[in-house]
């Protein structure tokens, strides 16, 4: 038993080692910059966002925003919320420049007192606006901010994937690792598990309605996360995504959020 | 409930913002033919209940008042035009000079190409700190509304500003000053004496004096920054007590007059962001015509206990250190004094919130608390809680002549 048991094992190392040449860390590395080259280039974007808060019994509430979004060459994303709803809280806009490498930037628009407040971005495990989405799983994803392993090939849903573990490196994330489901033809994510600090599986996102816009960039219409642990989940509905709109970086400064509305 | 007083007041409102509105849908159907615009607005009730007695005759112990906001723009199809409308009113049923009325916004906004251009009444929200707003300048508070110095009165005025990599760069020139205003005999949280319509300037313009104002504004890494000067009429004034013969409402007849001065005020607004703490500080130099030059400063910190153990909820501590040299009759509420509070937000469905607060006087022995407790009960209604408690005050300070209108407010807002 033991003996076949290493032969088995030996063998399969060295055809794995012959067939691909590389690690699990570069292979599961390539997978995320494979997924990250194909979805740039798409400039900027808008879309209109709903969100469906739901608890354990049902209950359920809608939350409106509008999200605008700008690559920026060598460095993440910038990105601009405007809440819709509720009453309160409409009218106030979140401005956010997402880094490769080191904390993020985020700005409040406070309407009422017409004040921008730079806020903190290591919040990054909180809850956005009371849903089962952290900040952190809403943030543009750079391929520095985690470290890879592929695990191994799959099938979701009747489709080929790619099973790739990415740990978070920001010792404040909430995860101790996600698993992310790649599909092998178009590489975007179908389907992440999120495992917390105590190695616990306790959320899972799963992506569906995918469209490709410009020919090229692939985008979900339905974002369903479940959060395991609590019974609670929430839904994001994408809507009406416009590209390629000529945006610059005036649109995205101090000075243009505090005419965001 | 309302006197008939009260019933002609609104009725007067009502006409004033009529026409006001009417001149606004006139100008937007002319300029803005393609594009919708959109509103927001609440009506809230509201009901304050003081629980110690009046120290002054004709002081109300409880009143109950409605109030509205609203806010309109307008966008024209290009994206490079703006017009925005944003109205307040509240309306008493004890003091009437509580029972007013401003045009918040008012005002025209064109970009161009190198820089943007604002024309009409606006709000101008400079600064980095909690509890007190050294260099925010630009409108007069409301001190009708709240005691805080957050709820400001629209400024007419003229902007330009620029962007350039270098940071942002904004010039005012600011006609029309508005005076604060104070409650009438019948309101509470206002000095022993009542304070004359009439006020005093150093101008020989009065209130007609052209104030301005112009300020830069930068942010790269953790550091957000600003510099600013203004030069014009003091939005704070002094009080000099009056004397007429015939007598005022009360038996002495003594009564105080607002004067407000000249002055030129620098300043200077950083804040550091470094993981949760966010380290802020302001200063103020301010040179005030024939007199000579003061400074002011408040420094200190916020820091957030993100999802603190293991709830939804954030804990937020905000310290600041307050100073100020000015003396005798500019002598200010913060001259030395430390502000320390604490905000719990729940993050919950319905944005439950308590804020607390406390002030203690370094060289008094003045000490003020405020409590304030919010949470939505629909997406759209929203009740909040408010209490301010004087708990101590020397008796030839300021805070004496309020030191007994502690109150407990509740309002229910509708928003729409």
């Amino acid at each position: 038993m033991f003996k076949l048991n290493k032969f088995v094992f030996v063998t399969a190392f060295l055809a794995s080692a012959y067939v691909g040449a590389q690690s699990a860390e570069e292979r599961g590395l390539a997978i995320a910059r494979e997924v990250d080259v194909r979805d740039a280039g798409f400039q900027d974007a808008t879309v209109d966002i709903t969100m469906y808060l739901r608890d354990k019994q049902g209950n359920e509430r809608a939350r409106n925003m509008r999200n605008k979004i700008m690559e920026v060459e060598g460095d993440g994303d910038k990105s601009m919320i405007i809440f819709d709803n509720p009453g309160d809280v409409k009218g106030t806009a979140f401005l956010s420049f997402t880094h490769k490498e080191g904390p993020d930037d985020q700005w409040l628009f406070l309407p009422a007192l017409k004040r921008i407040k730079k806020i903190s971005s290591s919040n990054k495990a909180g809850a956005f606006m009371n849903s089962e989405f952290a900040f952190e799983d809403i943030a543009s994803q750079e391929v520095e901010k985690y470290t890879y392993r592929f695990l191994r090939e799959d099938e979701f849903e009747g489709r080929k994937v790619f099973v790739n573990e990415s740990d978070p490196v920001d010792p404040k994330s909430g995860y101790s690792k996600i698993d992310v489901f790649v599909d092998q033809e178009r590489y975007i994510p179908l389907k992440v598990e999120f495992y917390d600090r105590g190695g616990r599986h306790k959320k899972t996102l799963t992506l569906t309605g995918y469209q490709s816009y410009l020919d090229k960039y692939w985008r979900a219409n339905t974002w369903t996360m479940e959060n395991h642990q609590t019974g609670k989940s929430t839904v994001l509905k994408m809507n009406n995504w416009t590209f390629r709109n000529g945006f610059s970086e005036s649109d995205f400064n101090k000075n243009s959020l505090s005419r965001a509305k | 409930m309302f006197s008939s007083k009260f019933l002609v007041f609104i009725k007067n409102r009502i006409f004033l913002v009529n026409r006001v509105l009417l001149v606004i849908l006139t100008i937007s159907s002319a300029s803005f033919p393609a594009f919708a615009g959109e509103g927001r607005g609440y009506i809230a009730a509201q009901t304050r209940l003081f629980w110690h007695d009046a120290l002054y005759a004709g002081q109300e112990q409880q009143n109950i008042s409605l109030a509205g906001w609203y806010e309109y723009f307008q966008d024209n199809e290009d994206g490079d035009q703006r017009i925005a409308l944003s109205l307040f009113g509240r309306a008493d049923n004890e003091d009437d000079e509580r029972s007013h009325m401003d045009i918040r916004e008012l005002y025209w906004w064109k970009g161009f190409n190198e820089f943007e251009l604002y024309a009409g009444v606006r709000k101008i929200f400079w600064g980095v700190t909690e509890s007190v707003h050294l260099v925010d300048v630009i409108n007069q508070d409301d001190l009708l509304e709240n005691l805080d110095g957050e709820e400001k009165l629209g400024q007419p005025m003229l902007q330009v500003l620029t962007q350039r990599d270098w940071g942002l760069v904004e010039f005012f020139v600011l006609p029309g000053f508005r005076e604060k205003s104070y409650p009438g005999v019948a309101g509470r949280l206002r000095p022993g004496l009542p304070i004359v319509e009439e006020a005093r300037y150093q101008s020989r313009r009065k209130d007609k004096h052209i104030d301005w104002a112009v300020r830069w504004s930068h942010y790269f890494s953790i550091w957000d920054m600003s510099l600013s000067h203004f030069s014009g009429t003091h939005r704070d004034p002094y009080f000099f007590p009056i004397v007429e013969e015939n007598g005022f409402d009360n038996d002495s007849g003594v009564a105080l007059q607002a004067y407000y001065p000249q002055v030129d005020q620098s300043g200077l607004a950083l804040q550091a962001t470094v993981d949760a703490w966010l380290l802020k500080m302001e200063a103020i130099s301010l040179k005030e015509r024939d007199v000579g030059r003061n400074s002011a400063a408040v420094l200190g910190f916020e820091y957030t206990w993100f999802t603190l153990a293991g709830s939804n909820g954030d804990l937020g501590l905000v310290v600041e250190y307050q100073w100020d040299d000015r003396r005798g009759l500019r002598e200010s509420l913060s001259q030395n004094d430390l502000a320390l509070g604490a905000r719990w937000a729940f993050n919950d469905l319905d944005g439950s919130e308590v804020l607390a607060l406390v002030n203690q006087d370094l060289e008094k022995d003045n000490r003020f608390f405020s409590v304030e407790l919010s949470r939505r009960l629909t997406d759209n209604w929203k009740l909040e809680l408010e209490a301010r408690i004087f708990s101590q005050a020397e008796n030839d300070t300021f805070e004496y002549q309020l030191r007994n209108d502690d109150y407990l407010q509740v309002e229910l807002r509708r928003y729409f």
